[in-house]
Formats: C-alpha cells, sequence, structure tokens
C-alpha cells in the first residue's frame, strides 16, 4: 500500500485514504467546437503512460477532500513529491538523478 | 518434433522417458525477417503459429524481454467466457471460444480446456436487470448464456452461499455454459511448440527496445537486447508495455497500464465445480486442477509497471470471496502476485494495423485477454498476412478514439475491472 504525504494536511496518509485521479495537467481546450477531431481524441483519450517518472492527480478523499498532484516512480511505485494544485510541476530531471542516486531516501 | 500421442506416452513410460525431445530449440535472432512478433505470450506465439500454418509465413521470429509465457499470459486466472454485449466483441469473444475448443487437436498439446461453465452472479435489481439484458443481447448473438433462480445456481455451484440473509444476497444469476478455464502455460507452451516446429524463431531473454522507421514513415526492424533485427512487419503484442514500444515509433496510444493481482489458495479437493464472478462485490473464484482456488478481482488504482498491488486490493477481495464462500473462510493463500494490464478508455481491445505502415498492433485487452488468445492471435495473424483486417477484428481500430466509434464494454460492465 502507498503511502501518500497530503500536502493540503501536511501528513502522511495510506492509501485508502486517497482516490487517484489519472495524470495532471491536462488542459481542457477553451473553445471545444473549434479543435480538431485528434486534438479531441489527445484531450480524452491519449495519455503519457510514462515507465518513469508520472505526474498526476490524487484526492484526499477521506481527509481534506482536496486534489493535488504526486510525481510518482511507476517502476518502483516510490512518491518523490506532492504539490498543491496552481503550483507549477517540480524539476522533473533533478527528482530523476535524486532517485537514481539515492533510491531508498528519495521520499517527499 | 515428436508428435504426442498415446503410443508415445507409452513407449517412453517403458523405456526410461529418455526419448523426448526439446519442444521447441534455443534460437539466435537472424538479421532480418519477414515478421517480428514483439512479446512471447499465448497472443505473440498464436500469432506466429497461425502465420505458419494457415498463411505459409514462417520467416517469422517472436522475441520477448523475459522467457516465453512469462508475463501475463503465466499470470492470469486462465477465466475463458464470451458473454461480451456488444456485436463486436461477442463476435471477437466467441470467435476465440470455437477456436479454444479444437485447440488441443490443433496443437497436438494438451491446453486442458474445460469447459465447466462460468456463473455471474446478481446481488442487485440492477444486477438482474443488466444480467438478463446481457443474456438477451448474448443469445441475439449466438452466444450461450442463460439465467438461474438462486437455487438452480446453488445446485450448479453448490458451495455457494446463496441464503436470504447473506451479506451479499444471490438473486439469481448468468451461466454461460459453454465457458471455462484451460491450462495458461500449456497455451504458451503450446504455440510456442508447434511455431517452432514450422520454422518461427522464438527468441527469448532480449529485450526489444524500440521500432526503427525508415524516412519514408515504413517499418524497417526492431533495436533489441541483441542487436538490430529487420523486418518487412512488426506487430506488437506487448500487453502493459505497449504504449512504451509504441511510442518508440511515434504513435502515442489510448492505454493505460494498470498493476491485476491474483492468488491462490493451498489446494484442497474438488470444491468449485465452475467459475463463480460477481461483479458487485469484485471478486471471482474458480478451482484449479491441481485444486488450488484461483481468485482475483479488479485492478488497483493507480497506474504502474511495478508488477505488483497494493494489500488492501487483496483484503477486499477475499473479504467477498468469503462472504460468498463461507466455507473457505479458513484456508490459507499460498501466492498473490501482479501483472501489469493496458486498459483502454472503452476496455475493447486495439487489434489490427496502425497508421505506421508494417506495424500492427494487438493490445487494450486489459484485466481479460487470455480468453481471447486464440481468437485474436488468429484474426491478428490474418490481418498481418494479407494487410488488411480480417471482418472479426475490423472494428477494433485505433481510429475509433478519434472518430468517437467506441465499443464501449466499460459501459456495459460485462467484466470487473
Amino acid at each position: 500500500m502507498l503511502l501518500i504525504h497530503c500536502p493540503y494536511c501536511d501528513e502522511m496518509f495510506p492509501e485508502v485514504e486517497f482516490t487517484y485521479a489519472g495524470q495532471a495537467h491536462i488542459v481542457r481546450p477553451q473553445d471545444p467546437a473549434a479543435v480538431s477531431d485528434e486534438a479531441w481524441r489527445d484531450f480524452l483519450f491519449i495519455r503519457a503512460n510514462t515507465k518513469g517518472l508520472h505526474v498526476e492527480r490524487w484526492r484526499h478523499t477521506h481527509g481534506c477532500g482536496r486534489f493535488f498532484n504526486v510525481v510518482r516512480d511507476t517502476v518502483s511505485d516510490r512518491i518523490l513529491a506532492t504539490y498543491k494544485i496552481g503550483t507549477p510541476m517540480p524539476d522533473l530531471s533533478a527528482l530523476k538523478s535524486a532517485l537514481a542516486s539515492a533510491p531508498e531516501k528519495a521520499r517527499p | 518434433m515428436t508428435h504426442f500421442s498415446a503410443l508415445q506416452l507409452l513407449k517412453n513410460a517403458l523405456t526410461g522417458r529418455d526419448d523426448w525431445s526439446a519442444q521447441w530449440p534455443e534460437a539466435e535472432p537472424k538479421s532480418h525477417y519477414d515478421v517480428v512478433i514483439v512479446g512471447a505470450g499465448g497472443h505473440g506465439l498464436g500469432t506466429a503459429h497461425y502465420l505458419a500454418k494457415e498463411h505459409g509465413i514462417t520467416n517469422v521470429a517472436v522475441i520477448d524481454k523475459g522467457w516465453l509465457g512469462g508475463g501475463n499470459t503465466g499470470r492470469n486466472t486462465t477465466i475463458i467466457r464470451s458473454n461480451y454485449l456488444y456485436d463486436e466483441s461477442a463476435r471477437l469473444y466467441d470467435h476465440a471460444v470455437d477456436l479454444w475448443e479444437g485447440l488441443s487437436q490443433d496443437l497436438n498439446y494438451n491446453v486442458m480446456y474445460s469447459r465447466r461453465g462460468v456463473m455471474m452472479l446478481a446481488h442487485t435489481v440492477h444486477d438482474v436487470q443488466s444480467a438478463q439484458r446481457h443474456i438477451h443481447a448474448n443469445r441475439l448473438n449466438g452466444v450461450d448464456n442463460r439465467w438461474l433462480t438462486p437455487e438452480e445456481a446453488k445446485a450448479y455451484c453448490p458451495p455457494l452461499n446463496v441464503s436470504p440473509d447473506a451479506r451479499f444476497p444471490v438473486l439469481g444469476a448468468a451461466l454461460q455454459e459453454r465457458a471455462g478455464t484451460a491450462r495458461h502455460d500449456a497455451v504458451a507452451w503450446g504455440y510456442a511448440r508447434s511455431a517452432a516446429a514450422r520454422g518461427v524463431d522464438i527468441i527469448q531473454n532480449c529485450p526489444v527496445l524500440a521500432i526503427r522507421r525508415d524516412a519514408g514513415g515504413k517499418v524497417t526492424g526492431v533495436e533489441t537486447g541483441k542487436g538490430f533485427i529487420g523486418a518487412k512487419q512488426v506487430a506488437v503484442s506487448a500487453s502493459g508495455h505497449t504504449s512504451v514500444l509504441m511510442e518508440t515509433a511515434g504513435v502515442r496510444m489510448p492505454l493505460e497500464s494498470f498493476p491485476l493481482q491474483a492468488l491462490v489458495s493451498e489446494p484442497v479437493k474438488p470444491l468449485m465445480p465452475c467459475v463463480v464472478m460477481s461483479n458487485t462485490v469484485h471478486a471471482y473464484m474458480s478451482q484449479s486442477d491441481k485444486g488450488e482456488l484461483v481468485i482475483g478481482a479488479g485492478t488497483d488504482q493507480y497506474t504502474s509497471y511495478s508488477q505488483r498491488g497494493s494489500f488492501q486490493i487483496i483484503e477486499h477481495t477475499l473479504a467477498a470471496i468469503c462472504e460468498m464462500f463461507p466455507t473457505v473462510s479458513r484456508m490459507r493463500m499460498l501466492r498473490t502476485w501482479g501483472g501489469i494490464v493496458d486498459v483502454t478508455p472503452d476496455r475493447s481491445p486495439i487489434l489490427g494495423k496502425t497508421p505506421v505502415p508494417g506495424l500492427y498492433v494487438n493490445c487494450g485487452w486489459g484485466t481479460g485477454g487470455f480468453k481471447a488468445t486464440p481468437g485474436s492471435a488468429h484474426v491478428l495473424a490474418h490481418t498481418i498476412a494479407h494487410d488488411s483486417p480480417h471482418p472479426i477484428n475490423a472494428p477494433f481500430t485505433l481510429e475509433r478514439f478519434t472518430t468517437g466509434r467506441l465499443i464501449d464494454e466499460a459501459a456495459a460492465a460485462a467484466v470487473a475491472h
């Protein structure tokens, strides 16, 4: 079971308190009627499905109820960073090298 | 290759079993093939078998990063059924069941296909209505399925708890008698043996790192751990890692990879005569011929490539199993494991051509690819041989996510996802 740090509660909780909510930073087109079928497909269906560092949304359903973002290594399931909605994505290459140099310590 | 027969068995029994030859040779990659298939699971090996047997294409390599049948073919719960709601799915999965019935004879290999029946329980009024809709839709498509009252369900599967005060009361069940199970490893081994005997190279422990294309966009081959291997046609049959590989060919896939867990109990005497599934409480169970209870459920909630899942999924699954089958509540579980399944937005596979000339894909089976193994391998071989889809897999295109013509088995909820 994952242990996830909620950036709003500023505490670590077990995964059962949270709901996974898919890839983060996907922006809905401003005017859906104006976009091409391909762009609409990309928005609806195409996902990074990264093997490595994946940036994703979680919701603290059985806690504060708020959505936040998580950077997780999908090979080891290790969580490298959690941050509030509206704040910028952390530098993934720095996180990647931190994971490579100290895989056991890489926790938020 | 030795032809398996009762006579061979007797002869080897009398002569100390020294006469069995290797079922397939170790193959080193050649520099070029007509067709390279990535992924030596049941689907990939089956595709090679049908390419060789039905289309005469034998200059084929099946390449796997591990050992053959060591991915999801060796990790699934071996359930076979075809009671899907939509016409396209019914045709595809029923095609597979048709092939399952003759597969042992076709391969000269006992895949232990057992028509023991799959029963899907209804616990709520909504379940009853949905199950009956499925039954009617299935019967219109010529797919076997019928309704059982709780008493009939109990008679078909005695360990099932159908008492009215059960936590998950059984209001009835849909039964597909033609459905059942097969021995998963034997499917991979049987296809591998048959394909190798026809000249197909099976290259194990050789990861495919990238798909290469020429300036015109056409596929030229694959980059592997043992160097570049040229190919006129490449078929990707790599389940959870499909999107990673397709990305190297410049194709972004509507796939997400999730861990799916399963577990088996200690072996016991025959207890479960059939497969029982419950979508509402999210658990299913059957008994292997070794006597282990084989138990599974839905995927974990997050995407991952770790081949392991969270413990609460197992806990939830077993809680549901113990409510439905109180008699197993004190059994010990022997093993749990996870595999990585690639899931499409509509929970139907993507099976056929891609925008890249010479590149084919067989993916998106999500939690239920084993049952379709012979059917999907058969139609993919047709697609590769003719560079044009078989009528059965023609609707399962990648383009459907652009046109919107989905085959929405996700909404139909024929399966516990």
